[in-house]
């Protein structure tokens, strides 16, 4: 069966590069705009969302537009297993998780049958509501938010349609039917979902169904429910792309250019082919593919092969060079402005006093721990199936058409759960996916391939956070007032030329200024001004994207402030975040639980910091001695509005989790460049967090009726500008390049 | 021909004696709960034990565990591992879970030796796991939680 592709639009990288808002601003995304409407589509009706403007006028209809949420967002098997359809992406976050905890609440069905599997192919019913539904996609945290009533009202649709199936069977009044853990219930009657979700599934689709009141949840807000899909997880039974296997399926690993940009000149093959093991060795549009029966005959035959490459085109700047003229950039007018409040020139130029600092912020890799992969098989009916972490399904559906020629009607994208992403595997090119298929084609679909990076092949493979350099300056009044604000941040930009291209708008690519360019301080003359530079590493976002750098410059920055003008660096941003209660409600928060105020033990400091992205508010208090010249966190309390807590121990992980990920980057990640050669291979010269170098971490979830936010990236920004704070009150050193273990010396 | 014992069963391997473990257990005997995450011995995704010690089996090579006794996490059973996963799966650790059969083995291996691990005993029998999701603040509770249940 494959998926009815009918529903995508023929020019969707046109259309996503069109409609995909310019901000990822969920404040203004409107949840309403998208009501559970009909889609007729070539296999029948399907339940959808489209625009209100486009539903409203079937709405008096009441259910006249049968639609069927047991299609497309909800299996259920004759044995009563249930199957939630996931329009969004698990790399390890927990999305399906919350996913399901919406199904089960609104439907009944209870956990014990309960599974959940990626699909695609129907922008109408998976688009991604926080992208304008132009596309599907999982990023930017908006799993939660985009799945919220769209996964709730699948559910109690599908509850109401079994309720009525139950009722006209049994002939009882539907009011008297009860739902609850899988089971139909009537009086002394019980029965499996499966007995009647095929009877359900022909009802008419009710077009009014009325969603759960918050005080009878029992899933969502649930702070002792665990994740369906742990037990697996202890067993080694999650399957990855790395597990795929196929009858006959060969392995490829690839030899990508030595520097971005390179290509292949030519290539001696001969004593690669040679080696038992080794099928083939063919060159592709990203390289040379070795293709063997096994992985190890695949790399040690990858081993045998040289390459010559023109790198006429190539990058050749190291990355000392690259960071050398980012300095000298700061002292231009930047290209671009992304805010521009009050006159903040001649505010600083009469200001009392003006302190100024520059920042350095190498390139990082995601080096998610499941090193790239994908898969792909032809069938003999000229079908065309692809595994692997499929971020943006239809995009890389799309993509492997075009490198195939194969029609997109038969094409099937199988989404894997993966080893991690941080966003690497959210990819305008869909890299390692167009190589599965390109293989697959260059050896004339003989068999089912896989290609499976190595870490080397990751870890330099490109699409790293972008090296950025900024500037701040602020001028203060004589009264230790911010009167000014200016922030000049210079580097590449992550969308420009992709197929999120149309976002860049007047110079200014919104990833590369979120965080600066929406400052919630109170300061009257303020401007964030970007220089777009030209480099040709490749670029990507990294978890929390713009985040990554901004809330360290910002947050930093401001500490120095507070410093300079002799106040508490809680109180003087409570002063000037009167305008955002939520701000300041988990700063408050995250300062009372930490004991900001009180005494440390000796030898220790506290740092603060707080940052707000993808509408979710984080606030973060690092507790940090110095051992042997080394910075040591010991403990991280965290608070977070991310509005109703639909999973809170999720929420707690991906706090927990968010911080190491970030304290680990701003510790020792990063990725340089030596004539234009990546220098790091392996975890061995770069070095994620370890287990003895985290924090406890503690974490509270502010109580919050507000519409549901995301929880994946937050964690990350406020770490860095915490720790680093914590250092400055310790030494004395405001550490202003990163990763620390370079900017303590420099 | 390698002959060794696999989660308490006889195997034999015709394979080359060269090629890492790892490569062996997931493409040739088709156990693949060992994931492969560096090929360096530096993540530990891929840690199994050989002769009850945990080993990286991406830097171990058939020929080295002739006659020798391999687990891997399709091959956990005793109370030791009964407990330490039953307490991840209590304690919710797994993020992606990519890491998490290197991350029991390492575990499996610390308890079985040290009934009563310190803080500083973790950090030793860990640090060679890494997790890119950094589960490591569960980590530490499940390891510790785990010795007081089977002390209990
Ligand atoms: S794969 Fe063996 S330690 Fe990383
Ligand atoms: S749980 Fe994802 S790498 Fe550890």
């Amino acid at each position: 069966m494959l998926p009815n592709t009918t529903m995508l639009p023929e020019n969707l990288p046109e259309m996503i590069a069109k409609r995909v808002p310019q901000r990822l601003d969920l404040s203004s995304v409107s949840r309403r705009g998208f009501l559970l409407g009909v889609t007729a589509s070539a296999g029948g009706l399907a339940i959808g969302f489209r625009p209100a403007q486009a539903t409203e006028a079937t709405s008096t209809e009441a259910t006249s537009d049968a639609a069927n949420p047991l299609e497309a967002y909800i299996e259920i098997a004759e044995d009563g297993s249930v199957t939630v359809l996931s329009s969004q992406f698990d790399m390890g976050q927990g999305s399906y998780h919350g996913l399901a905890t919406l199904v089960v609440e609104e439907l009944g069905c209870g956990w014990e049958k309960l599974s959940v599997r990626g699909v695609n192919g129907n922008t109408a019913l998976y688009g991604n509501i926080a992208f304008g539904g132009a596309f599907q996609g999982s990023g930017g945290s908006t799993s939660i938010f985009t799945s919220w009533d769209r996964y709730r009202q699948a559910a109690a649709t599908a509850r109401a349609m079994l309720t009525q199936a139950a009722a006209q069977e049994w002939g009882v009044p539907a009011g008297e039917i009860t739902i609850a853990d899988g089971l139909i219930g009537h009086g002394d009657k019980a029965a499996s979902l499966g007995a009647f979700a095929a009877a359900a599934a022909k009802l008419p689709v009710p077009g009014d169904v009325t969603l759960k009141a918050p005080d009878t949840w029992t899933e969502i807000g649930n702070p002792d429910l665990k994740r369906y899909d742990r037990v697996g997880k202890t067993k080694g039974q999650q399957d990855f792309t790395l597990d795929v296997k196929l009858p006959g399926m060969l392995t490829a690993v690839m030899i990508h250019p030595p520097k971005f940009g390179a290509t292949v000149k030519s290539v001696d093959a001969a004593q690669a082919k040679a080696q038992p093991g080794v099928v083939d060795v063919v060159t592709i549009h990203r390289g040379v593919a070795v293709v063997a029966k096994d992985m190890w005959s695949a790399i040690t035959g990858r081993d045998l092969v040289t390459v010559e490459w023109d790198e006429s085109q190539a990058e050749t700047r190291g990355t000392e060079q690259i960071l050398s003229e980012y300095r000298a950039l700061l002292d231009q007018p930047p290209q671009a402005v992304a805010r521009n409040d009050g006159d903040t020139a001649a505010a600083l130029a009469a200001a009392d006093r003006v302190l100024e600092a520059d920042y350095e912020f190498p390139f990082l890799a995601h080096a998610a721990m499941e090193p790239l992969n994908a898969a792909a098989r032809m069938n003999a009916d000229g079908t065309l199936e692809v595994w692997g972490g499929h971020q943006m399904p239809d995009l890389y559906q799309h993509i492997v058409s075009q490198v195939t020629g194969v029609d997109m009607a038969n094409i099937r994208m199988h989404i894997m759960k993966t080893g991690g992403g941080f966003g690497r595997r959210a990819v305008g090119d869909a890299d390692v996916v167009s190589e599965a298929v390109a293989i697959g084609q260059a050896i004339g679909w003989k068999a089912p391939v896989k290609v499976q990076w190595t870490r080397e092949n990751d870890m330099r493979g490109g699409r790293y956070r972008p090296a950025y350099t900024h500037r701040l300056k602020a001028g203060l009044d004589k009264d230790g007032n911010i009167v000014a604000w200016e922030n000049h941040i210079v580097g590449q930009s992550i969308m420009a030329g992709g197929p999120f291209g149309g976002m860049v708008q007047n110079g200014i690519d919104p990833t590369s200024v979120e965080g600066a360019s929406n400052l919630p301080y109170a300061i009257p003359n303020l401007s964030v001004g970007l220089t777009t530079t030209d480099v040709k590493v490749p670029v990507l976002w990294w978890r929390s994207v713009g985040s990554t750098h901004t809330a360290y410059t910002t947050e930093a920055f401001l500490d120095e402030i507070a410093e300079a003008v002799g106040k508490d660096p809680v109180a003087l941003r409570l002063d000037l975040l009167k305008d955002h209660p939520r701000h300041a409600a988990v700063l408050k928060l995250a300062a009372e639980k930490a004991g900001w105020g009180k005494p440390v033990a000796e030898g220790r400091a506290l740092g603060i910091a707080v940052h707000e992205s993808f509408q979710s508010y984080v606030a973060q208090v690092a507790e940090v001695s110095m051992e042997d010249g080394e910075i040591r966190v010991h403990r991280v309390v965290c608070a977070v509005d991310c509005g109703i807590a639909v999973n809170p121990d999720t929420i707690k992980a991906q706090m927990e989790g968010g911080v190491g990920f970030g304290l680990g980057a701003i510790l020792r990640e990063e990725i340089t460049m030596t004539d234009g050669e990546v220098d790091q291979g392996n975890y061995d010269l770069y070095e994620p967090l370890r287990i003895d170098a985290m924090p406890v971490v503690e974490v509270h979830i502010v109580d919050s009726d507000a519409n549901p936010t995301g929880v994946g990236e937050p964690g990350v920004p406020p770490i860095g500008p915490a720790v680093a704070n914590a250092v400055a009150k310790l030494t004395g050193n405001r550490i202003r390049t990163l990763p620390m273990a370079k900017g303590m010396t420099t | 021909m390698t002959k060794f014992t696999l989660n308490g069963t006889e195997h034999t391997l015709d394979v080359d004696p060269g090629m890492p473990l790892l490569w062996a257990l997931r493409d040739h005997v088709g156990l693949t709960g060992t994931k492969f995450g560096c090929g360096l011995a530096q993540c530990g995704a891929c840690t199994v034990h050989v002769d009850g010690v945990p080993m990286r089996s991406c830097q171990t090579f058939v020929g080295d565990i002739e006659g020798a006794s391999v687990t891997t996490i399709e091959g956990l059973s005793d109370k030791v591992a009964e407990t330490v996963q039953q307490v991840w799966a209590d304690l919710d650790v797994p993020q992606c879970g990519y890491c998490q059969s290197g991350q029991i083995m390492s575990a499996v291996a610390l308890l079985t030796e040290t009934q009563k691990p310190s803080d500083a005993d973790i950090d030793d029998a860990m640090a060679g796991n890494l997790c890119r999701c950094a589960t490591y603040h569960r980590i530490r509770a499940a390891i510790h939680e785990a010795a007081n249940r089977l002390e209990a």
